[in-house]
């Protein structure tokens, strides 16, 4: 097989790639913030929640994770085993991503100075009013580096979605790896994984530069 | 009708009592100092009042309105729609400004006008300019606050409290975050509301100005007025032991 073949035959899986990538962003940001919120509720119960959530999501390695949303139902209820394993690696990477990004959050949330709450409410800014426009704002500006860190080890970790035998990027590599036992499918996976990240450390560069306007 | 009235307000964190017994009120017009030293509840009267923090006893009342009603030696408060109307009648200056750093000078002033009390964009915009012009920073509107002098960031805070036209405004400690030459700044700031009739209470350490400008003065100490009464009286002309003993300390 020549070098040319394997990485058109392995580009063939980058859009499954970039389909985990983008869907576990897609869920596992607003979730994050859910449980975040839990996390710092007043009901101890919802705190308690949230925090055994992140203990074991943080505390489990994600491939048992996806292997325990993909064939946990089975062995469970006896439900059938879905064919397409796009749907468990996306619940199984967002629930996980999720618990990060909550913490992410909660850090953020929580260092901010009491007096921006404080000059809202005497202005009559609501709760709700005040979250979104004075806290959120200032949020994200501050746990945008942290984020980064996060969605760069998500484009790394897409690879793991082989453990569920998807047919993403990786895996395939992976494949002809066995297959015609030489390493470059290793090197190509390398240089697109670092090329992918290239992309978005250079969107989140523009994203912290358009924050840059004030301190 | 007073614009403020606080009636046996009480406030504890724990078991520590920090305000006693709490009577005060403020009639139209009037500027009152509120000194004392540090620790003496000042400025936890000050957020009481402002709803900052709840009290556990007393009444607070606005122009007529209960924000919070002593009920068997327990404060009761008015529902949440109430004092959202009532928090339109105050505004406050912080001692460390708390602007908000993503607005621009212009909309830290003018969104609160326009998104809580829903006035028109076009009167707000104009009275927001009159305002910075007045404080000197007419031409400010599109700077953000890290750009500006604490002095400035202060005159801004103000810009903006005043933008909510309260009846009623409140200033904690709105110097001691600065140094004496932009502690002057501020002072004039004040000195002019005081001349255009502005009703204020004043928590302050500048116990020269807390004479100049205040109609009234409360000296207080360990959660209760230990003495009140014209500037002239109580900062030349202390009568308590205790009040003397602290300001011989600024002479």
């Amino acid at each position: 097989m020549t070098l040319y073949a394997m990485i058109l035959k392995m580009s063939e899986g980058l859009g499954r790639t970039w389909s985990i990538f983008g869907l576990t962003l897609l869920f596992s940001l607003p979730l994050g913030l859910v449980i975040a919120a839990l996390r710092m509720s007043k009901i101890w119960p919802l705190r308690a929640f949230a925090k055994v959530y992140i203990s074991i999501l943080r505390g489990t390695p994600l491939m048992l994770q996806l292997l325990v949303v993909a064939y946990g139902p089975f062995y469970l209820f006896g439900a059938s085993v879905a064919r397409n394993k796009l749907v468990p690696i996306i619940i199984g990477f967002s629930l996980n991503y999720a618990a990060y990004f909550a913490e992410i959050y909660r850090g953020g949330i929580e260092s901010m100075p009491q007096g921006q709450y404080e000059a809202a409410s005497v202005l009559g800014y609501s709760r709700i009013q005040t979250f979104m426009r004075i806290i959120l704002p200032q949020v994200v500006k501050r746990i945008l580096p942290s984020v980064t860190n996060e969605v760069i080890t998500l484009v790394k970790d897409t690879s793991m979605a082989f453990t569920l035998a998807y047919q993403e990027m990786f895996s395939i590599g992976k494949q002809i790896a066995n297959s015609t036992t030489s390493f470059m499918p290793f090197a190509i996976a390398g240089v697109f994984y670092y090329i992918m990240n290239m992309v978005v450390a250079f969107i989140m560069a523009r994203c912290e530069a358009a924050l840059d306007y004030y301190r | 009708m007073d614009i403020l009235e606080i009636n046996h307000l009480k406030k504890q964190f724990g078991d520590h009592v920090v305000l006693k017994d709490i009577s005060l009120s403020v009639k139209q017009g009037q500027v009152v100092s509120i000194i004392g030293p540090s620790g003496s509840g000042k400025s936890t009267l000050l957020r009481c009042a402002t709803l900052l923090e709840t009290m556990d006893g007393g009444d607070l009342i606005y122009l007529g309105k209960y924000a919070a009603r002593d009920h068997d030696g327990k404060a009761v408060y008015a529902t949440g729609a109430e004092l959202k109307k009532i928090r339109l009648s105050f505004g406050l200056v912080f001692q460390n400004f708390n602007l908000f750093p993503h607005y621009s000078v212009m909309k830290n002033i003018t969104e609160a006008p326009m998104l809580i009390q829903k006035r028109p964009k076009s009167e707000v915009m104009q009275t927001a300019q009159e305002l910075l012009d007045k404080m000197g920073l007419g031409d400010r509107g599109d700077a953000y606050p890290y750009q500006l002098s604490g002095g400035q960031q202060q005159r801004v805070s103000i810009a903006r409290a005043l933008a909510m036209k309260p009846s009623i405004l409140f200033f904690d400690e709105p110097t001691s975050a600065l140094d004496p030459e932009l502690t002057g700044e501020i002072l004039k700031v004040i000195r002019d509301l005081a001349a255009e009739h502005m009703t204020m209470v004043i928590v302050t350490h500048e116990m020269s100005f807390a004479r100049d400008v205040s109609d009234h003065v409360i000296f207080m100490d360990d959660g209760v007025i230990v003495e009140e009464g014209r500037p002239e009286d109580i900062i030349s002309n202390p009568r308590q032991q205790r009040t003397i003993q602290f300001l011989s300390r600024f002479n």
